[in-house]
């Protein structure tokens, strides 16, 4: 193994005046050897919040007879409540322990309106923001990109961040889809936690423990990371933004992609076949008598 | 004696909180008009104070007001989630 064919001559070292022979792959004896120690590091969470830009929870949808889409001209567009609780939910987490958390990521995809809505969730505490631009969705066509195509967007985005959380609303209070959460976890075979209550990080082992609202009370679900969740209203009271803070957001970055750069397809499977507003409710009416009560129960067919 | 810059970081602290409540005013119920000259009454009516004490008394008195205001932004928030999303519910 060790030939004199891999010798080599090195003429005058530093240290001699004669010429001194190394030899290749044959380490000197008296050699140190350098210890290096893996540390185990507690992983580090890389967040990203998708949000969305919703029409204001207290403001009543009206429909556009004549084009047949929701009334959006003049209408106040908000940050979706979910979605609010979801960046709560990571600055939170941020803000339990130090270093925990080593970015928080906004995206949301639509026309360069959501913008403000961006701002709105740097202003809550991310990092940074990216607007996946697409001019076509303006507010009255927002019903056409579907979930299924926000959650291929979603997949390419979290793939092109290395994302190990995604934390999001569980639904969006203009089409209560609740599945783009669900679909994003399918398409990258990521474990997911939805209609989460309670979310806890061990940081020693990475795994995540989730309380989830299901009907007839709460499910608890363990999970290592990466990890979908989406939010459930009682997961946290979101705070309210300092004007400070929304100083400070309009210095943050915001990056403009659109979803050739992803290489997705938003194409719209689904046809919207109309549209209507709920049925009126129509008043009620008081009875003088026990008997009065009766004789209209058994009129309207409930005895 | 106070110095300048204490009554001059006090006098930034006041226009802050100031400029805190007029942005949250935007949404109160009763319309941004009826806050921002609420706002302003209250905010006059105590402009002529000189005493530290009691600048920065009206100071925590503003800044309850804004707690107040969040909450009642959020429970609005919060009851209208939770009727339209989960009454109905058992």
């Amino acid at each position: 193994m060790w030939s004199s064919k891999n010798s080599v001559h090195v003429f005058g070292s530093p240290t001699s005046s004669r010429p001194t022979t190394c030899q290749l792959f044959r380490p000197p004896l008296q050699q140190q050897y350098v210890v290096i120690t893996i540390l185990a590091m507690p992983p580090r969470l890389n967040i990203v919040v998708p949000i969305k830009r919703v029409i204001d929870f207290a403001i009543k949808p009206r429909i556009n007879q004549t084009k047949n889409v929701i009334e959006t001209n003049g209408v106040k567009f908000s940050l979706n409540p979910f979605c609010e609780i979801a960046v709560e939910e990571a600055v939170r987490l941020r803000e339990s322990s130090k270093d925990l958390v080593e970015s928080i990521t906004l995206v949301s995809a639509g026309s360069a309106k959501i913008q403000d809505t961006l701002r709105a969730g740097l202003a809550l505490g991310a990092d940074k923001a990216t607007l996946i631009d697409i001019p076509a969705i303006d507010d009255s066509r927002s019903l056409e990109l579907e979930p299924l195509a926000v959650a291929k967007l979603l997949k390419a985005f979290v793939e092109k961040s290395n994302a190990n959380l995604v934390i999001m609303g569980k639904q969006a209070i203009d089409d209560d889809s609740n599945q783009t959460g669900q679909m994003l976890a399918g398409l990258l075979n990521w474990s997911q936690a939805t209609n989460a209550s309670k979310v806890t990080v061990d940081e020693a082992s990475g795994v995540v423990t989730v309380a989830r609202e299901i009907d007839g009370g709460t499910e608890t679900l363990s999970a290592p990371l990466p990890l979908v969740i989406t939010t459930d209203l009682r997961l946290n009271t979101p705070r309210y933004t300092k004007l400070q803070d929304i100083m400070k957001a309009k210095k943050k970055k915001t990056e403009k992609i659109t979803p050739e750069d992803l290489g997705v397809d938003i194409t719209p499977r689904l046809e919207i076949v109309s549209l209507s507003e709920p049925a009126k409710r129509t008043g009620g009416g008081k009875v003088d008598s026990v008997d009065a009560l009766i004789g209209k129960l058994k009129g309207a067919g409930a005895i | 004696m106070v110095s300048r810059i204490d009554t001059l970081a006090l006098r930034y602290k006041v226009i802050r909180q100031f400029k805190q409540l007029l942005l949250m005013g935007r949404e109160y119920p009763r319309g941004y008009r009826y806050f921002r000259d609420n706002l302003h009454a209250g905010f006059k009516k105590n402009a002529g104070l000189t005493d530290v004490k009691e600048i920065e008394q009206k100071l925590k008195f503003a800044e309850h007001i804004e707690r107040e205001i969040a909450a009642l932004y959020s429970l609005r928030k919060y009851r209208a989630m939770k009727q339209r999303y989960y009454d109905g519910d058992q």
